[in-house]
């Protein structure tokens, strides 16, 4: 008998890359935010500050209608999107993991922010003395210098983004082999009568992959702090 | 020629500096802790910003807030080595050797890769990770980078003052072999007389935010402006030399100064080296007449120039011998006794034993 049933594997493979796809949107303006959040005195800083951590204290529900009021077919996003590019996102895997990466963006700036205010601003002084214009610096010392942090952080928005229900259910349903991850799995078996068994064993699956993604993001960030020497 | 008018007002503290240094070499900025000397390198390595001023090396503006120009720290070609090091920790010491020399700008190679590794014996430490290095090697890393980036002038922020003596005599030997062998001048911050005397080729002198004097250290070494910065131990005259014989039976070196030689240790000499001999004040004896049966080495003849009041009990006289100037510290009832006056002749004793050498051979350039 296999490990995982069919119904099992399609909502693990489509979790996977929910998580996966709504991390790598993220990173880029979760660093572009955590810059601007500790290194520029810019106007406004504290609502943009709010604003990021909004999805911590909203309702997810919240959030997905607010998706669904911007991304959906009639919203003002939505709308340019499916006429310009015909990129629809609701119902779709694309809707789940931009759902996803606004629920565990403030997690990503939160650890990526910690990672930046570690960086010894001397070290950048030097690098500028040596040579390197603003940009150069960035990539070539603040970044390496704060990846431990960073990559901390995308692990953890990973392992969080496994778990996102409220938004994605509220935004893109609960479509089979589209956005049925293993939460809205757990929440349809659930639904149905006699599903007590396989609910457990897709409670068991989030709880494994919950602990997997702790740990790893912890022994990669101890490993990659070895290499920088502290 | 290094040129350097700067102004800055931080709080209640009002940088306004103005000094002009001959170049190549190495020109000290020498003063106590919170003078205002780490912020003038800053301004020079662009850094921090002025109100405004104006820097020229060697013919290159850096900035003239006159004429608004302000050159980009990483445009300048200044180099900097910080107290700290500030080696890039994600990268080995290659790659931060390497760092410095592939963004090296406007085409001109002073130094080569293989020169800096060797004049700073890197050679074996290339591969090594920048949290194995001791605090000297990690300096010494750092003047390599530094260098590699092909500076027009290297900052050197008190390089020294994070190490032990142990380590700082290490790195000394470093620091003068860059000074004697490359032609790249470098500003020295520090508050360390003994390694000015042993580094400098020029001095500026700071205090409160300003200049106070400026000269090469020999001139330097008469300025009263100088007494409260190295305090009283450390007053004397610094006279310029080079050591003309060596007398291996006695352990002496005669060292031509002025007009006249001066007997010193031989210890480390060779003949023809070029010296910094310092001559404290308060080590020195004066006759009124030619000294016999005595066990002192030295006797410089010459004469009373001036004399002046050090404190209540004791008197700094100002002697001219041989072309030099030396400054003697006597108590005041000896001053009485012998009665000092200006012109009169006198005999200024210096032990061979206490005369404290600093090896300088400048390259001729």
């Amino acid at each position: 008998m296999p490990l995982l049933n069919d119904m099992e594997r399609e909502a693990l493979l489509l979790s996977l890359g929910v998580a996966l796809r709504s991390v790598l949107w993220s990173l880029p303006p979760a660093i572009g935010v955590a810059w601007l959040l500790t290194r520029r005195r810019v106007p406004g800083r504290l609502l943009l500050d709010a604003a990021v951590h909004l999805p911590l204290v909203l309702p997810p529900v919240v959030v997905g209608y607010l998706l669904l009021l911007l991304f959906g077919v009639r919203g003002p996003v939505g709308a340019w999107l499916d006429a310009q590019f015909g990129i629809r996102l609701v119902f779709t895997t694309a809707g789940a993991a931009l759902a996803t990466a606004v629920m565990t963006f403030p997690l990503m700036v939160r650890a990526i922010r910690i990672a930046l205010e570690g960086v010894d601003r001397g070290l950048e002084d030097a690098a500028r003395a040596l040579g390197a214009g603003p940009l150069d610096r960035f990539f070539s010392v603040t970044l390496p210098l704060m990846l431990p942090g960073v990559l901390a952080g995308a692990i953890t928005a990973f392992a969080a983004a496994l778990g996102e229900f409220g938004a994605v259910i509220t935004f893109v349903g609960n479509v089979p082999g589209e956005t049925r991850t293993l939460p809205l799995a757990l929440y349809a078996v659930l639904q149905s009568p006699g599903g007590d068994a396989a609910a457990a064993r897709l409670a068991t699956l989030s709880l494994l992959l919950g602990v997997g993604g702790l740990l790893l993001a912890e022994l990669l960030a101890r490993a990659l702090r070895r290499r920088l020497g502290r | 020629m290094l040129t350097v008018m700067l102004r800055r007002r931080q709080g209640d503290f009002l940088l306004d500096i103005a000094f002009e240094a001959p170049t190549p070499g190495v020109i000290a900025l020498f003063g106590r802790s919170g003078c205002g000397k780490t912020t003038v390198v800053d301004l020079i390595g662009g850094l921090r910003r002025a109100d405004a001023g104006r820097i020229e090396v060697g013919g290159a503006t850096l900035l003239d807030t006159a004429r608004g120009i302000a050159i980009p720290a990483e445009r300048r070609r200044v180099g900097y080595v910080f107290q700290d090091g500030r080696l890039f920790p994600h990268l080995n010491v290659r790659g931060n050797l390497d760092y410095g020399r592939r963004r090296a700008r406007g085409g001109v190679q002073y130094v080569g890769f293989d020169e800096v590794v060797a004049l700073l014996g890197l050679e074996a430490l290339l591969r090594r990770r920048t949290h194995q290095l001791s605090g000297g090697e990690k300096q010494r890393v750092a003047l390599a980078r530094a260098l590699l980036a092909q500076p027009r002038l290297l900052l050197l922020d008190e390089p020294l003052a994070a190490l032990d003596q142990a380590r700082r005599e290490e790195v000394l030997p470093y620091l003068e072999r860059l000074r004697d062998e490359l032609a790249v001048p470098m500003l020295l911050v520090t508050h360390d007389y003994d390694e000015v005397l042993r580094l400098a080729t020029h001095v500026v002198l700071m205090d409160g935010g300003r200049v106070l004097a400026q000269g090469p250290p020999a001139q330097l070494s008469l300025a009263p402006q100088l007494r409260a910065i190295v305090g009283p131990e450390a007053i004397g005259a610094v006279l310029e030399g080079q050591v003309v014989a060596i007398d291996a039976a006695s352990g002496l070196a005669r060292v031509a100064v002025g007009s006249g030689t001066l007997s010193v240790e031989s210890d480390g000499l060779a003949t023809g080296q070029r010296l910094r001999l310092q001559l404290l004040a308060r080590d020195l004896i004066l006759a009124t007449g030619p000294p016999h049966g005595l066990s002192v080495r030295n006797a410089l003849a010459g004469s009373v120039t001036a004399i002046e009041a050090d404190g209540a009990h004791a008197a700094l006289v100002h002697v001219a011998a041989g072309g030099t100037a030396i400054i003697v510290r006597v108590t005041a009832q000896a001053a009485s006794e012998l009665a000092l006056r200006s012109g009169l002749p006198v005999w200024v004793l210096v032990k061979a034993v206490t005369l404290r050498t600093h090896v300088y051979h400048a390259r001729a350039r």
